[in-house]
């Protein structure tokens, strides 16, 4: 059996897609292979952001708790998707509880060094800010037109 | 655009006369939304094709363009319905036995047989499953025809799903359906995806150039699903779309439907995006 390297996964995730092997080497080293099981937290409200994580198995469920009324899922990261952006933008912290829904694997890079890597490589540092701006495009994109509540009875 | 000069089933009798359907059996699908079992009282059978839609009515009441849900090739029609009012209130709760009438078939069908050899997509919000689910057992009952057959589906809750129990089965594995279902809103019950339906498509692994991507739901959703496929690759021309307007005759003749040049009860109700883009976003269309 072939035993996978970090820049493997790295290299197989679509958030990295296409990035040169160089790149993905000096992510590599910023990167480490984390399980964990449903229902437990990855990462909890108000906690610093200290980590940058793509999904490469299993569901993360973004949740926001209420008194009132418990737990709701906003939003949700699966295979090929990732977990989010506080790592790059300030304040570096989490705005909502991660929990997986079943067995997740993700690959989880350490902020302060992926912004070390950034700054001392600022291609790499913009190539990595664009991909992370997409993919807060998308969400933002696709949240506005959830707000809509389309499925709703008009 | 859907093929050209494709032949579909056309009324049996005088285009505008309604025939008398009986209600066979009523399937409850969420709170306001049911699916009735109709067959014809004068025992002429009703041809169809997947997308095509009828004038269903009640006797003395009105009528509402309804998709047809069940497969064209066999079993008994089904129609699903969701209570909006007062045509679509006396519809979801006919009872077996109630009489309705039914005119057409009318418009343009899916024409899935455009895409044998390829990946068929499909890509429903809310009860946009309904007219799709058609074309998806037909494609199911000649599956062998196609490659990749997938079912990307969005719904407002968990609860909010129609046919529940076909999507259990697909995916069971039944019919080799790459199924992925997203809602808008869950709690902790829900371990799926929760997002906009477009979030499955990065994911869904087709084939873009071999591919025709079929889109029923909200007509916002539909312009969202049809950019996020372009951007994925498939050309504007392999993705059809169902479009929803006030029909009244079915036939082309009040314009109650018109989206400028098209008449939506007989250029569609199913038509090719590359000839909608421009169209969908004109305001007052």
């Amino acid at each position: 059996m072939k035993i996978r390297s970090i820049a493997d996964y790295l290299s197989a995730h679509p958030f990295f897609a296409d990035l040169d092997a160089g790149s993905l080497a000096e992510l590599a080293g910023c990167a480490v292979n984390e399980h964990i099981r449903a229902g437990e937290y990855l990462f909890r409200e108000g906690h610093p952001a200290e980590h940058f994580y793509l999904v490469t198995r299993g569901r993360i469920a973004l949740e926001l708790f209420s008194p009132a009324t418990g737990p709701h899922v906003l939003d949700s990261a699966g295979e090929g998707e990732v977990l989010d952006w506080p790592w790059l933008i300030p304040p570096h912290r989490w705005f909502f509880d991660g929990r997986a829904v079943e067995p997740t694997s993700v690959v989880s890079l350490d902020a302060a060094c992926l912004r070390g890597k950034c700054e001392a490589d600022p291609r790499l540092g913009f190539e990595l800010a664009i991909r992370a701006a997409q993919t807060m495009s998308h969400r933002l994109q696709a949240t506005r037109a959830r707000l809509l509540d389309m499925y709703a009875a008009p | 655009m859907t093929a050209a000069g494709a032949t579909r089933p056309r009324p049996s009798g005088p285009p505008l006369l309604p025939r008398p359907f009986r209600v066979l059996a009523t399937r409850p699908e969420t709170a306001d939304t049911t699916t009735l079992t109709i067959e014809p009282a004068d025992g002429v059978p009703l041809a169809f094709a997947a997308g095509q839609f009828t004038m269903l009515g009640t006797f003395g009441g009105a009528e509402a363009p309804i998709s047809v849900t069940s497969s064209p090739a066999a079993g008994p029609v089904e129609q699903t319905i969701r209570d909006m009012g007062g045509v679509t209130h006396d519809l979801t709760t006919a009872a077996p036995g109630h009489m309705l009438t039914v005119r057409g078939p009318y418009g343009t069908g899916w024409d899935i047989t455009d895409g044998v050899g390829g990946d068929l997509v499909f890509v429903a919000g809310g009860i946009g499953l309904a007219p799709l689910r058609s074309a998806l057992l037909e494609a199911l009952a000649n599956r062998a025809a196609y490659r990749r057959v997938v079912l990307l589906y969005g719904a407002r809750t968990p609860a909010e799903q129609v046919f529940r129990d076909d999507l259990a089965r697909w995916a069971a594995g039944e019919g080799d359906v790459a199924l992925a279902v997203t809602v808008d809103r869950a709690d902790r019950g829900w371990a799926g995806p929760v997002g906009l339906v477009t979030s499955l498509i990065p994911g869904a692994g087709f084939d873009p150039a071999s591919t025709l991507a079929l889109v029923c739901g909200p007509e916002v959703m539909m312009r969202f699903v049809a950019m996020a496929l372009i951007d994925a690759g498939v050309p504007a021309g392999r993705i059809r779309i169902s479009l929803e307007r006030n029909m009244k005759c079915g036939i082309g003749l009040c314009g109650h439907c018109q989206l400028r040049e098209l008449f939506i009860c007989t250029d569609g109700p199913v038509l090719g995006y590359d000839r909608l883009a421009g169209l969908m976003t004109v305001r007052e269309l």
